[in-house]
């Protein structure tokens, strides 16, 4: 079983570089992911997957596997007992599949047995006929209406437009591109995993699970179950890594289904091959923009058409469809807009949630415009951003007023700040070089540049959803113990859950209780926004029992509870001379205290794309330098220099953390990480292929940290999960550009667009 | 599954011919990947590990350097390999991270031939022998004979490779790999030139472009007729370029998932100049 809790013990206070409570365990392998987990009796369970994108299911036959010895179970689409679909914003997408497999790799039936060796014979032994089907697979015959619908519900996942100010408004300088965005992988380390166990009764299940949102798992699976939502209870098992794969469900319904048909707890876990089909991607996106500014470079004008490939089902992508479009202008102002976005459904695999979510690719092709326009005006990179740069108060193309802090001058200025690395030394070790350790290049082939990225990303969830987060705080003989459901996947909210409820109540000692749905949904660890929801929640709840704990205090020692505080790890009278341990004063007694943070309602977009949608935004600003091996196309990313739009440091080492990994996340998206496609299979499933940066390829990354307090926020601190990976990856496709003064379109960037 | 854990070179010959389902295993940076992957099922694995008479370096002979075909690339990343063979060094040095490196052998490479193979560039370029043991019987095969497929090579069941011989060249030699990123990847281009003083000759083989690993002998033939390679000379660009591109000319890649025959081409191309001016520097 997965540890059932994590007491920390110090004095790691807000802003203090607390270490995290599964640290240790992690480095030295001692940590249970949900991988490792075991029950007594327990079975495995497998899934077999279509081999084709486009498929007419003409027959399965499960006999042969049935019959192989150590199989307890095969089922498929018949043997759903609820809902027969699932899905984030749409059901649309099969618990197994029914009559037609849409993508390869989509689930089609799953085994139970005794090992994983059988598991895996009686998968090639079920026999499924398939008609094979010409694959739509261009997302533009999604649109044009050109390929039968490929799904009841159409081939168009969601249009917008976003239509704003004068639509004849022209500028002296017009510059246009049309961007490419390949299909990014998540790519987390900790596979997809989960153990179900069923109850003794056979009327519930517990699941043991690797996910971003509790909650959500929990409404999706109970109605594929036909369960009552209290008869199905899921624990986070411990979690690799996520960065939005982990939002939709993959084996949840299997697993649980599985367990309840033997009546034995079902352990499943996907290799790395099959994660890769087991899970949502980055859009793949192509973009058109033209942009009308005046001579001095100010922006009078965009244009813009966005098609997100949403592959087969729907997912997230209506979300991400809103938030590219609605991020069109980036940190910059815009008075004047028209743009046209579609997210559509093809053949291609699913696409979802990642890092970003929309806004990577938005800003991609936004940052690409800045540039266009910094030449044709004679501006350079930094005075273009300038001249553009939004700043608290503006307009965005929706209407919305923006409100957050929005330091996005202060972002480029203290970016700009940051020294250059210093020119390639002629002793450089060549390993340093680009090619690294394939030694290909000496210090004579190489070209250095610089390039520039800035961004703007909401934060929380959009639309009028009301992704609230609730915790519970409980006070007992100087320990506090926190339960919420939010999923820690790495990102740190076990860190800083102590450390508020240690600045607030002045404890040291937090226990943190098991991570289920026995309280009320934390939301989503996604769009940037544990911190400040949970950490919202958490912050609340604590001080409820602060204000009961100076109640219990101000009775027996009869002073006014207004006047007592924490001070360290004391209650003390701010008048006079009264001081008591916290642990003293909670001797004996039990506070307990549940809270839910809402953050501000947000609305609809109207037809004209026009509404208050987003909750609130972070800006950040990032500067590359690389060296490029013009003749081999080979890049090495030398430094990125960074300034981000924080709020407020909570964890200086948790937030360089973000930093670093967002980094190097949107390196890889610039130069090396693609899954790839032809005729909607994917060729390279595998971490040989699927290319993630190493150390070598990772940066020098010198950042500062921008300290605004943002009202809004709880804690004043801003999400600063995703920022990080936004405009790096346009600030290194720039420097590219610099560099070899090519005009690259498309990411990643491929040695042979550098060099043919 | 049975794994015959061999102390003697002997033994493990003996659990070849008694089992003609049995697998080799030295570092299974190979292997296990394939097992893992479902690809084989071995029922008997003959682990090689243990066999020392495999991990040594010789130089018994003056002027070749014998290794044997279990010294891991950790081993030959330094000396004495660095100073008398250093394509093969550098070649060691490219593949995959420390954890394959502190395993993964020559043996294992070769048993493998795969195209993209790194150290097999190095014994093409330098005419490396290979020695095969039976139970019974030795020979010694020239790298150009081992080699005759993609995976394919002339190794017999009950054979082990035992050690390569490579001769110790006078001369600047090379190893370039052309990847997508900066370390740890596979192939998409290779090269090693040897540049061999004393019999004033240049030699070129290329990986990862090609079914077998290409020994470019009419770029090499070209090359001497134009040029005088003896120690001390220098290269024109413009010969540099002609010996790159006739190179190419001698490739002949595919196009696949990591890469597109149009840039291995022109890959190699650069890597083959690149390299023969560095070598008369
Ligand atoms: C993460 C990773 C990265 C890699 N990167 C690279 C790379 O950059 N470049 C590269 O070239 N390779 C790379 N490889 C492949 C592999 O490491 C090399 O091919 C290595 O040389 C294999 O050696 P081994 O000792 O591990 O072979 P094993 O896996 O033990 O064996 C491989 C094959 O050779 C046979 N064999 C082994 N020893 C003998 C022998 N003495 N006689 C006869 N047959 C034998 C085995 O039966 C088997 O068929 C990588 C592998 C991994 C897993």
């Amino acid at each position: 079983m997965a540890p059932s809790s994590t007491v920390t013990k110090s004095r790691d206070v807000l802003g203090t570089n607390a270490l995290r409570p599964d640290g240790a365990q992690k480095v030295q392998g001692s940590f249970e992911f949900t991988s490792d987990m075991h029950a007594e009796n327990m079975l495995w369970g497998a899934t077999l997957r279509s081999p084709h994108p486009y498929a007419r299911i003409v027959s399965i036959d499960t006999s042969a596997a049935l019959a192989l010895s150590g199989v307890k179970c095969v089922i498929t689409a018949s043997d759903v007992p609820g809902k027969l679909t699932y899905g984030l914003i749409s059901s649309d997408q099969p618990v197994f599949a029914h009559e037609f497999v849409r993508y390869m790799g989509e689930p089609v039936a799953a085994v139970a047995a005794d090992h994983p060796e059988t598991c895996r014979r009686a998968l090639a032994l079920i026999k499924v006929a398939y008609e094979v089907l010409k694959p739509l697979t261009n997302p533009e015959d999604a649109i044009s209406g050109s390929h039968d619908p490929i799904h009841p519900d159409g081939n168009v996942i969601r249009h917008q437009r976003i239509i704003r100010g004068d639509q004849a408004a022209t500028g002296a300088v017009v510059v246009e591109g049309e961007y490419v965005i390949g299909m990014q992988d998540q790519a987390f380390l900790g596979l997809e995993a989960a153990l179900a166990i069923p109850d003794p009764d056979g009327l519930g299940v517990h699941l043991h699970v690797a996910t971003q949102w509790l909650h959500e798992d929990l409404s999706q699976i109970s109605a594929c179950l036909g369960l009552p939502a209290e008869k199905v209870r899921l624990t986070l098992g411990g979690v690799g890594g996520a960065f939005g794969a982990r939002e939709d469900i993959s084996l949840q319904v299997h697993c649980c289904l599985l367990a309840l048909k033997t009546g034995r707890p079902i352990k499943m876990q996907y290799s790395r091959e099959e994660s890769f089909f087991g899970h949502v991607h980055r859009h793949p996106a192509s973009i058109f923009m033209r942009h009308h500014a005046d001579l001095n470079g100010k922006i009078i004008k965009i244009d813009a058409r966005f098609v997100f490939d949403g592959g087969a089902y729907t997912s997230t992508s209506p979300a991400v469809l809103i938030n590219g479009i609605t991020h069109t202008q980036g940190p910059y102002k815009c008075d004047n807009a028209t743009v046209d976005g579609y997210a559509v459904r093809t053949n291609n695999p699913p696409c979802g949630a990642m890092r970003g979510f929309g806004v990577v690719q938005a800003c991609f092709a936004h940052e690409s415009q800045m540039d266009k326009i910094a030449a044709a005006v004679g501006k350079s990179p930094v005075e273009i951003r300038l001249i553009n740069a939004m700043a608290t108060g503006d307009p965005l193309i929706t209407g919305q007023i923006m409100e957050s802090v929005a330091p996005v001058a202060r972002c480029i200025t203290e970016t700009d700040a940051i020294p250059l690395p210093p020119s390639l030394d002629v002793n450089a070790d060549e390993l340093e070089l680009p090619g690294g350790s394939g030694l290909t290049s000496s210090q004579s082939n190489i070209v250095r540049g610089i390039g520039w990225g800035v961004s703007m990303k909401n934060l929380m969830y959009s639309e009028g959803f009301d992704d609230f987060a609730t915790a519970r705080c409980t006070l007992k003989d100087g320990v506090a113990s926190l339960k919420f459901a939010t999923s820690e996947v790495g990102q740190g909210f076990v860190t800083l859950a102590p450390q508020i409820a240690r600045s607030v109540l002045g404890v040291d000692d937090v226990l943190i209780e098991p991570i289920d749905t026995e309280i009320g949904s934390a939301g989503s660890t996604s769009a940037s926004r544990q911190t400040w929801m949970s950490g919202g929640a958490v912050d609340g709840a604590c001080r409820l029992v602060r204000e009961r704990l100076f109640h219990h205090v101000g009775k027996i020692h009869n002073i006014d509870p207004l006047r007592l505080v924490i001070e360290g790890t004391d209650v003390v009278d701010q008048m006079g001379t009264f001081r008591i341990s916290v642990a003293d004063a909670s001797d004996g007694i039990e506070i307990s205290e549940t809270f839910e943070h809402h953050h501000r309602k947000t609305d609809e977009l109207d037809e004209h794309g026009q509404g208050n949608c987003h909750t609130a935004f972070a800006f950040v600003a990032h500067r590359a330098v690389v060296d490029v091996d013009p003749d081999l196309g080979l890049v090495k990313v030398v430094q990125i220099a960074t300034a981000q739009d924080v709020g407020r440091v909570l964890n200086p080492l948790s937030a360089i953390g973000q930093l670093e990994g967002g980094i190097a996340q949107g390196l890889g998206l610039a130069v090396m990480e693609e899954i790839v496609m032809k005729d909607g299979k994917v060729r390279n499933p595998s971490f040989t292929d699927y290319l993630l940066p190493t150390a070598l390829d990772a940066p020098d990354v010198v950042a500062v940290m921008i300290e605004e307090y943002e009202p809004q926020a709880p804690l004043g601190a801003k999400g600063i999960g995703e920022p990080p990976c936004i405009s790096v990856t346009p600030a290194i496709v720039a420097a590219i550009r610099n560099a070899t003064g090519k005009a690259i379109e498309r990411i990643p960037v491929r040695p042979q667009d550098i060099c043919l | 599954m049975t794994v015959i854990v061999a102390k003697e070179l002997s033994t493990a010959l003996a659990a070849l011919r008694e089992h003609a389902d049995a697998r080799l295993i030295q570092g299974g940076t190979d292997l296990m990947v394939e097992i893992n992957f479902n690809h084989v099922k071995p029922t008997t694995m003959v682990s090689l590990r243990d066999v020392q008479s495999l991990r040594t370096i010789r130089q018994d002979s003056p002027g070749i350097m014998s290794i044997g075909s279990g010294v891991p690339y950790s081993v030959l990343e330094g000396e004495p390999v660095l100073s008398a063979i250093p394509a093969l060094a550098q070649a060691s040095r490219t593949v995959g991270s420390p954890q394959i490196r502190a395993t993964g052998s020559l043996g294992g490479n070769l048993g493998t031939c795969s195209p993209a193979g790194d150290t097999l560039p190095v014994m093409f370029a330098l005419d490396a022998m290979i020695h095969l043991s039976t139970l019974d019987s030795q020979r010694v095969v020239s790298i150009h004979d081992f080699m005759t497929g993609v995976k394919r090579n002339v190794r017999q069941h009950d054979e082990i490779i035992t050690a390569i011989d490579f001769p110790i060249v006078q001369g600047w030699q090379g190893y370039s790999k052309v990847g997508v990123r900066n370390a740890m990847v596979i192939s998409v281009a290779s090269a090693c030139l040897v540049a061999d003083h004393k019999h004033a000759d240049v030699r070129l083989a290329l990986g990862s472009v090609g079914p077998t690993i290409i020994r470019c002998r009419e770029a090499e033939a070209w090359l001497k007729s134009s040029q005088d390679l003896t120690a001390g000379q220098s290269i024109s660009l413009d010969i540099a370029h002609e010996f790159g591109r006739r190179a190419a000319d001698e490739s002949s890649p595919i196009d696949d998932h990591r890469s597109t025959a149009q840039y291995r081409r022109h890959a190699i191309s650069v890597l083959a100049s690149r390299m023969l001016r560095k070598a008369y520097q």
